[in-house]
């Protein structure tokens, strides 16, 4: 995707600072939508037994998840060093298929839209797509 | 191609007719258009007749975006109506977003998502994940029809 402009990190980082207090909340609902409206990313997770919407393990799965984007934003201005031992993480360990960047994304942003409808307006939308994008190109830097 | 039919549960019959009943048409059609014209500036290609779209200011007070967004989110009720044939029902559409307009059909998808976003705000938490996925199986199910006609 394309580089952020600085109007971009300014905007990602303000719109941050709003929401990343309800972080965990956001990040359990985002994960618990993922599983429902795309059922293949349930691949991932055979290992749990409790795959519903509410079960611990997608709580504790959506705050891990949120760190994630949290720590993204303060390293925004070098992702993909910033995010380099994740990018391990997923490449060599996970082995997620970076298809499942964009499908979580699309949740998280859902997500942000239920829950500040009015922050989250169309300019915040792009740079949030736009920042989102370059963090799961930063993941997907050591897959192959 | 053979047709693949899709199938719905009474539940799923539910959600859509629910949503669409209470669907604010003035209000949703142009917020999701905008949106998609200033998310994916691209989109804007076929919208060079129709006035300033210098920046998201511009485009949000934009009247022929409005009224053509609520034209569009009407498009939809050909689907609410014949769910059980939603790829016959849009085949005069889908020739003329061929033919007539030139729109690739990638574009349809990312009209689609800033529609899910638009009704996810409207709706807070009653847009509940399993309403999210009806709502956008519908939608898919609208999106893969129109693109049918294109050759």
């Amino acid at each position: 995707m394309t580089t952020l402009s600085v109007k971009d990190k300014d905007t990602v980082k303000a719109f941050w600072a709003k929401v990343s207090g309800n972080a965990d909340e956001i990040g359990a609902d985002a994960v618990a939508r993922m599983l429902v409206v795309y059922p293949q990313t349930k691949t991932y997770f055979s290992h749990w037994k409790d795959q519903s919407p509410n079960s611990p393990a997608v709580r504790k799965h959506g705050v891990t998840v949120m760190l994630g984007v949290g720590e993204a934003v303060a390293k925004i201005d070098d992702l993909k060093a910033g995010l380099a031992s994740l990018s391990e993480l997923h490449a060599f360990t996970l082995r997620v298929d970076p298809a499942n960047f964009k499908i979580l994304s699309h949740c998280i942003l859902v997500v942000m839209a239920t829950m500040f409808p009015n922050e989250f307006t169309p300019e915040v939308h792009v740079s949030l797509d736009k920042f989102l994008a370059s963090v799961a190109l930063a993941l997907s830097e050591k897959y192959r | 191609t053979r047709a693949v039919v899709v199938e719905w549960t009474v539940k799923e019959r539910s959600i859509i007719s629910s949503i669409f009943s209470n669907l604010d048409y003035e209000d949703v059609g142009p917020k999701a258009l905008c949106r998609c014209l200033i998310v994916y500036p691209w989109t804007q290609r076929h919208f060079s007749t129709f006035g300033n779209l210098y920046d998201a200011e511009a485009i949000k007070t934009n009247a022929n975006i409005a009224a053509h967004g609520i034209k569009v989110l009407h498009g939809l009720d050909l689907a609410v109506k014949n769910m059980d044939n939603i790829k016959e029902a849009y085949t005069k559409l889908s020739t003329l977003h061929s033919e007539k307009l030139h729109v690739d059909p990638d574009n349809f998808k990312l009209l689609v998502d800033c529609l899910t976003i638009v009704v996810a705000a409207k709706m807070g938490s009653d847009f509940k994940p399993d309403v999210q996925a009806t709502f956008q199986k519908f939608l898919a199910a609208v999106v893969s029809a129109l693109g049918k006609q294109y050759h």
